[in-house]
């Protein structure tokens, strides 16, 4: 990122009246006043950015200066798993750019052949039996398996009865959202001393009404969860279903299976463990695997080999029904099978390896920093620290900005005060974390000193610290012409 | 292929800072028995046979035939220039902007964004992207249900039916009533009574490439207290009635028509834009303008309190990940063409269907038009099947034969689709294909 | 820690004022608006609508956080502040006067008695703070 302090106007403000840049192929023909009729024309055109190919080029280029990225420097966001995204996985997903979803199966054999294996892959990497690639992102695959789980009770005549979802009370928000969306009532249970969920109260939770467990493993602080068969099985002796929420898969891609660990459903952030870009918050994609009891309930359609042909199954009775349109997020589905086949099972299991050896070795770093950990035992994949003293995580979290690193994930879980919860990825070298440290510590010692400094930071990024309440209080969510007028009379008038 | 770094004294160095002797310590919490299970997966390749793989597959799809599928997803022109600047690695991968300091870049993108969908529908609120434009109708629904305390939603059948698919499996646990309308003429009547409904949902160009004459439902909906959800393709509505002109209060759709590729489906990216009063039941993330520490402009994600990572169970939606990329793919894309550019795409596609649908009836086929206009789209009798007659479409080299369902009581029939990059010699191996196959 | 003695507290850090009219004043407490911070939004019930005591009626956002508003007594939604709308910040700068929320015509005016007294919710503060 270029740490650049002059203002970049929007694309409409560099719009000049005429200015055109690229100019599609023209067909000549009748007005569309006489092809369509002007009652069904629009009154006036829409003000849309008039620029030369150049201003444009410009213009996007400048704003990506203006964006922090994982291929810019370390970016240990806790629970989004930030790992290197590989080139050439690029270059796969636009060999597969020109098929169009309504091709007949004939046409498109190397496209559903990708995506028929992947899901296998799939399948055997998380211990389940059968996977969909519908879901565009982590929480769509979450309302997937929630339905597929209420279709299961449905059919069991068990429907009615069951209405509550289980989550830890350090789950992610998508869990209780999903669980709401579904029409189920959410009952929290806490997180214990030892960052484990505890098992006594959610053992208390189950009953007969309950429809589902969902939980991440390892937990949003980083922490395996060493009881789990034993919560799989109190939930499955009352008939509950359990869920598991894929976020923390990185952690033991390749060293353990959820499918192994008593889940009946996994959703898979492709975008996390799977290294597919996060494109600045999506496309993600959400594959969920099922054990093969809510296989019916999947959603349409299917891919299915018949010999050595893979067709489109659309026919399918029991199924939730159609989660998105079309297949899924194909390009990222494709990037993450470049991803499994050039790994194979070895390099996934190095990848959680590596992924906990860096955790824990910058946990160790940051103990050395005066940090505290919310949990002082060996985390997984990510660990949640606390800072010293009476410090604000948030000022800290913008006080390391100007040493040219991107924060971890601040006050989440909410179950923790104070909470930074660091995920370095296995990607990173330990002299970059060894940097991370010795910054956020270098940060730490000057605010202890200079409280006035803390609150005023940054000073070197492109903007400094942005008033979100303005934001909030005074909605301003789109430029507008008359706005722009104001804003210049404004200037001239101070 | 590893992209992890460590040497072998890396792993001694962290190992010794940890203090524990072996990688395997650190999964002790892990049951011994679900440790380091058999996955049967291909071994790892390098890069290059990794990249002989996958183009021995994209080889056996046929990406360059004659193209005339359509239903959602079309071909058009996309310039070298959008993908070039949309696929800047810091884009690429930038994560969610929490710490706009940092993330102007992708921010003042999506406001951006967020102004070129208010204009093109003329609306005055656009959340940062949904997933598609099937699950944008499904929480347009849900939306006009939690705003309006009613819980039955009126749909026309000319909207996409993969969209009343989605629509159904969202509502399936609720208690809301779905009611379609049939269409007359191959458009969407005006419905009678709207009283206890809360949301009248109309796409336009409808399924079968008609051109829906929105205002009526615009004013039969506001004179009932029902919202009007229109269901529009973007590209169109650089040309066509606005969603706001027709009175719509929420607008909706794909965005693919703007510059993301076919990529088979996906991903391209879902809009929602709603009118004031709607504001806070928007799903999904926003950005806002606002000023820094020294008075400067800058942008924010605003307006979370909605979300789930705040709101958990009671969240507006569960949606966190976005489509953002693709949001911003079509952002520079709109930029590239500009409003001439988006009017020339716009008025070539519909030359060329035109011309399409008057070659196909001078060649004596039957085509199914009503009497409303239509946009790219629209639908031809067939002998058979339609699937079968798709298959040998294909078979000749045509990409053509999208069915239409059976519900559109139209008997066997195929939707063919034109762009403004369709040509001539396309057209007529078409029309050969379409002699043989029919014959 | 503003407490004032006149009034008495839910748990929930609602305050509500004594009977006036038959009517009671309900707003969230001093502690409460320094813990969420700035308000920026605010979410009324219905003049009309019947509440139960403990039904979510109400929320207050900030920037990170929403807070479930809950009735402290039953009854009917007499006035709602509607000037909060334009003016959120009214919350933090007078929690217990310009910042009211609602106005609740009780069932029974008793169950005020129910609630704590300035003591008692010092006592909770102090506790989460």
């Amino acid at each position: 990122m270029t740490q650049t302090r002059e203002d970049v106007p929007l694309i409409f403000e560099r719009s000049q009246p005429g200015r055109r840049g690229v100019t599609p192929p023209v067909t000549e023909g009748a007005p569309l006043e006489t092809l369509l009729g002007r009652e069904h024309l629009r009154s006036e055109p829409p003000r849309l950015p008039e620029v030369s190919e150049l201003d444009l080029v410009r213009h996007y280029t400048n704003l990506a200066h203006r964006q922090f990225s994982i291929d810019g420097n370390v970016y240990p966001l806790g629970s989004c798993t930030m790992k290197y995204n590989p080139k050439v996985h690029e270059e796969a997903a636009s060999l597969f750019s020109d098929v169009h979803p309504e091709q007949d199966d004939g046409s498109v054999q190397g496209t559903l052949g990708l995506l028929w294996h992947l899901a296998r892959d799939l399948s055997e990497i998380t211990g389940m039996d059968q996977v969909t690639l519908q879901p565009a992102a982590g929480a769509h695959g979450e309302l997937t398996g929630i339905l597929m789980i209420r279709a299961f009770h449905e059919a069991n005549g068990e429907g009615a009865q069951r209405r509550t979802v289980i989550v830890p009370d350090a789950a992610h928000g998508t869990n209780p959202a999903t669980a709401g969306m579904v029409g189920y009532d959410v009952v929290e249970v806490p997180t214990g001393e030892d960052g484990e969920v505890d098992v006594g109260a959610l053992r208390a939770a189950l009953g007969p009404d309950t429809a589902a467990v969902m939980l991440t493993n390892p937990s949003t602080v980083g922490i395996f969860e060493g009881r789990i068969l034993e919560i799989a099985e109190a939930a499955h002796a009352v008939g509950a279903q359990v869920y598991y929420d894929g976020a923390n898969l990185n952690a033991i891609v390749g060293k353990a299976r959820p499918g192994d660990m008593g889940f009946d459903v996994v959703h898979l952030n492709l975008h996390k463990t799977f290294t597919t870009p996060h494109g600045g918050g999506g496309p993600g994609t959400g594959p969920v695997g099922v054990k093969a009891h809510l296989a019916p309930f999947l959603p349409g359609p299917v891919i299915e080999r018949e010999g050595e042909r893979y067709v489109v199954q659309e026919d399918r009775p029991n199924s939730v029904g159609r989660m998105r349109s079309h297949h899924g997020n194909v390009g990222n589905l494709v990037r993450a099978y470049a991803y499994i086949r050039s790994l194979g099972p070895d390099g996934l299991a190095d990848v959680a390896e590596k992924a906990v050896l860096n955790a824990n070795y910058l946990r160790k770093r940051l103990e050395e920093q005066g940090f505290s950990m919310a949990y002082d035992r060996t985390c997984m994949h990510e660990f949640v620290a606390q800072p010293p003293g009476e410090l604000r995580t948030l000022d800290l979290a913008k006080a390391l900005l100007d040493e040219g690193m991107h924060p971890m994930t601040v006050y989440f879980p909410l179950v923790v005060k104070e909470a930074m919860m660091v995920e370095p990825t296995e990607t990173e070298a330990l002299e970059t974390l060894d940097a991370y440290a010795e910054a956020l510590g270098r940060v730490t010692r000057r605010a202890q000193q200079d409280a006035e400094w803390l609150a005023g930071a940054p000073y070197m990024t492109p903007v400094r610290r942005l008033d979100e309440v303005l934001a909030a209080r005074t909605p301003i969510l789109r430029w507008t012409p008359s706005e722009a007028v104001d804003a210049v009379q404004g200037e001239a008038a101070d | 292929m590893r992209y992890t770094p460590h040497t072998e004294q890396d792993v001694a160095k962290a190992l010794d800072v940890i203090g524990v002797d072996d990688v395997n310590a650190l999964f002790a919490d892990v049951p011994s028995e679900l440790l380091d299970p058999v996955i049967d997966i291909p071994e790892g390749r390098d890069e290059v046979r990794l990249l002989q793989d996958l183009k021995a597959l994209a080889r056996q799809d046929d990406t360059t035939s004659p193209h005339f599928l359509g239903g959602g997803v079309r071909r058009h022109f996309i310039p070298t220039v959008t993908r070039h600047l949309a696929m800047q690695s810091e884009f690429v991968t930038s994560y969610t902007p929490y710490q706009p300091e940092v993330s102007q870049g992708m921010l003042q993108a999506t406001f951006e964004y967020q102004t070129v969908m208010a204009e093109l529908t003329g609306l005055p609120i656009s959340n940062a992207s949904m997933y598609d434009g099937a699950t944008s109708v499904a929480e347009a629904a849900l939306l006009a249900v939690r705003a309006t305390k009613r819980n039955r939603i009126v749909v026309s059948r000319g909207v996409h039916p993969q969209s009343r698919e989605v629509l159904a499996t969202y509502v399936a646990p609720l208690d809301v009533r779905v009611d379609v309308l049939d269409l007359e003429d191959h458009v969407t009547p005006v419905p009678g009574d709207l009283s206890d409904v809360a949301a009248v949902i109309v796409q336009s160009p409808n399924h079968l490439g008609a051109i829906e004459t929105l205002p009526p439902f615009g004013r039969a909906a506001r004179e009932a207290g029902a919202l009007f959800v229109t269901v529009s393709d973007p590209l169109a509505l650089a040309v066509l009635t606005s969603p706001g002109e027709a009175g719509a209060d929420i607008a909706v759709g794909d965005g693919q028509t703007l510059g993301v590729p076919q990529q088979f489906g996906g991903p391209h990216f879902g809009f929602m834009v709603v009118t004031e009063p709607l504001l806070r039941q928007l799903p999904g993330r926003l950005a806002g303008q606002t000023v820094d520490a020294d008075g400067r402009r800058g942008f924010v994600l605003t307006l979370q309190a909605r979300e789930q990572h705040i709101r958990r169970g009671k969240a507006k939606s569960n949606i966190c990940s976005n489509h953002q990329l693709a949001a911003v793919m079509a952002t520079i894309n709109v930029a590239a063409l500009g409003p001439q550019g988006l009017r020339e795409m716009a008025e070539g596609t519909v030359r060329n269907a035109h011309a399409l649908a008057e070659r196909l009836e001078r060649e004596g086929f039957d085509v199914l038009r009503g009497s409303a206009p239509i946009f790219a789209e629209f639908s031809l009798a067939v002998p058979r099947d339609p699937k079968t007659i798709r298959r040998e479409l294909h078979a000749k080299g045509v990409r053509a034969g999208l069915p239409i369902p059976s519900e559109y009581g139209l008997g066997d029939a195929i939707l063919l689709t034109a762009t403004e990059l369709t040509e001539t010699h396309e057209v007529d191996a078409l029309v050969s294909a379409l002699k043989e196959v029919t014959s | 820690m503003n407490i004032p003695e006149s009034l008495r507290y839910a748990r929930t850090h609602e305050w509500i004022s004594e009977l006036e009219a038959d009517v009671y004043t309900v707003g969230i407490s001093d502690f409460a608006q320094d813990q969420l911070g700035d308000v920026v939004f605010v979410e009324l019930p219905t003049v009309g609508d019947t509440v139960s005591a403990g039904d979510a009626v109400a929320v207050v956002e900030s920037v990170k956080t929403a807070s479930d508003i809950y009735a402290p007594v039953s009854g009917t939604i007499e006035a709602v502040n509607d000037d909060l709308e334009s003016a959120p910040e009214v919350i933090n700068e007078e929690p217990y006067a310009g910042g009211w929320l609602f106005r609740i015509k009780p069932e029974d005016a008793s169950q005020r008695d129910d609630l704590l007294d300035a003591e008692g919710y010092r006592a909770v503060c102090e506790e989460e703070s």
